[in-house]
């Protein structure tokens, strides 16, 4: 269990035990036991979803605070992708790079840039017969995850290029090792969502993340608004965009890579159903399955602060007309083979009910007897979120008959023995 | 064990359920994530058959140690020629199917790519019942 790490946390104090999160979780980890909402720690992919739905703001996620950057003497943000389409159309990128920087960061790193680097090996890729297809992107953390838990079959579709933000970190740091040795300078990512945090505390394909820790969007923003609303005196340098910004919106990394045969796909939900049909083999002449766990992209994320689809449209207007990084250019300083991963990604072998199939078996018919039993509305009063998971909890040894209440009405402490 | 699904005739909306509950039943019984895959595709495949060219039918899982066995029965009309039947392309699907995206003539040599081992009856006029195995 020790090997499970998560960022979505729940602030019990807030929890009424409502079960809205357990019935919206898209992989069923969430019990109500006594009142409070409780993660299984081994099927949470980490997506934010119930941060997202909860009507209580009693999921939230572990992030860093401004004062952990006093363990760095050179203190470096990277906002996340979408992080300046949070901000009003008059609040260029320059200027709230600049109140990022009287908030106490030495510098700022762009990974939209490293993001048509990698889309451009992306692209070559989708040329490349040795390379499964279709491809698919690590760029969203909980999508990844996802697939080791419900889709293992489509880990090799899964492209070894690592993320922007890994890629530009690294770099970073072996660039500025001369003036700032390992240890003294501390990157920080402006998160917008839990499941890009917690692939910097455990990252996968990664032995260790390049970066040293996350803040959220949302804690961030009030402060940058309030400097943006009452400062003036900002340098002049401009801050270029990047046509990279993109990869934040559905599309995006479509759009960089120029792979034409791709298939868009935002919504954890519908995500799922798409990689099914992948691992069908349903999606012949597909290179390329463009996949986001939250709606619109990135800027859908729920550490997020701005209505997805106005972050959209900024981005759409930030970036419009740009022209892509020289191919040249690129070929020149990024060799592809620096930008894999450095582990295999593995399957999240977990969801058997056991490993003997003659005892998984028997449970399975006990399951089907129980489901039988139970009333079938799924209302969710017994902390689960379905008379099947019930059922199966009960086999599980994790959960009792009676906590149906159903069950309970009709005295069914008498049907424990099924 | 035994897990029975009804497939309706011309329904597309629901065609695929068996399918995709094959796949969440075999992964609670712990099943190799490739054996998974196959009898996935072959439930899939044998469904997609069902609703598109017969009057109606059913799948059945069977899983017993060591052997998953997918049956697909339907209700007819069968099959007039099985080894065109079985060659990749040919379909007798008609137009508005493939107009859906269905019937592209892969279903039946998809099911035999599969399975370990795979066995079609039919009689023209009649009911098909194909039986495919997979070893665990």
């Amino acid at each position: 269990m020790a090997d499970y790490y998560h960022s979505v946390i729940l602030m019990e104090e807030k929890c009424t035990g409502c079960t809205v999160c357990m019935q919206n979780c898209p992989t069923q980890a969430i019990r109500v036991i006594d009142g409070k909402a409780h993660i299984t720690p081994e099927k949470c992919i980490d997506c934010g979803v119930c941060i997202r739905v909860c009507p209580y703001g009693a999921k939230s996620a572990v992030t860093d605070t401004l004062k952990d950057l006093e363990a760095y003497d050179f203190k470096v943000a990277m906002p996340s992708m979408s992080f300046y389409s949070q901000f009003p159309g008059n609040f260029s990128k320059t200027k709230v790079d600049n109140a990022l920087k009287t908030l106490g960061f030495d510098a700022i790193i762009d990974q939209s840039y490293y993001a048509e680097v990698i889309a451009y090996h992306l692209g070559n890729l989708s040329e490349d017969p040795f390379q499964e297809k279709p491809m698919i992107s690590t760029y969203c953390p909980a999508i990844t995850r996802l697939i080791q838990l419900k889709n293992p079959e489509l880990i090799k579709n899964i492209i070894p290029i690592e993320t922007p933000m890994e890629v530009a970190a690294r770099l970073y740091k072996e660039n500025s090792a001369a003036a700032h040795p390992e240890g003294s300078i501390g990157i920080f990512y402006i998160s917008q969502c839990p499941a890009k945090i917690t692939s910097i505390k455990k990252p996968l394909g990664l032995k260790k993340s390049s970066l040293d820790g996350a803040l959220s969007t949302q804690s961030l923003y009030p402060l940058l608004m309030q400097i943006l609303s009452h400062r003036e005196d900002y340098d002049q340098h401009v801050t270029p965009v990047y046509l990279g910004e993109s990869w934040s919106i559905l599309g995006g990394q479509s759009l960089t890579s120029e792979i034409e045969a791709s298939i868009k796909v935002d919504g954890i939900d519908e995500v799922a159903k798409i990689l099914d049909m992948a691992e069908l083999g349903k999606l012949s002449g597909i290179q390329f399955i463009e996949t986001y766990a939250c709606i619109g992209g990135c800027v859908g994320g729920p550490l997020n602060v701005e209505n997805p689809f106005i972050a959209r449209y900024r981005v759409e207007s930030r970036t419009r007309g740009l022209s892509p990084i020289d191919t040249g250019e690129i070929e020149d300083n990024f060799d592809f083979n620096a930008l894999l991963w450095d582990l295999e990604i593995e399957p999240l072998d977990i969801l058997g009910l056991d490993k003997d199939l003659t005892v998984a078996m028997e449970k399975m018919t006990r399951i089907d007897r129980l489901v039988a039993e139970l009333p079938g509305i799924d209302c969710g009063a017994c902390g689960c979120p379905s008379c099947r998971s019930l059922a199966e909890d009960i086999v599980q040894k994790k959960a009792s008959l009676s906590d149906c209440v159903f069950q309970k009405l009709q005295g069914g402490r008498r049907n424990e023995s099924l | 064990m035994r897990f029975e699904y009804t497939v309706t005739t011309q329904n597309f909306t629901t065609a695929g359920e068996a399918s995709s509950n094959t796949k969440k039943t075999l992964k609670l019984l712990g099943i190799d994530s490739k054996i998974i895959r196959k009898a996935s595709i072959m439930a899939y495949e044998a469904e997609m058959n069902i609703a598109i060219h017969s009057e109606g039918g059913k799948i059945l899982l069977d899983i017993e140690p060591g052997l998953i066995t997918i049956t697909a029965l339907d209700q007819g009309p069968g099959i007039e020629n099985i080894d065109l039947a079985m060659k990749e392309g040919y379909s007798t699907a008609p137009h508005e199917i493939r107009e859906m995206g269905f019937g592209a003539g892969m279903g039946l040599p998809n099911m035999r790519r599969c399975a370990d081992t795979f066995d079609i009856t039919s009689n023209p006029g009649g009911k098909t019942c194909v039986v495919m195995t997979l070893t665990i």
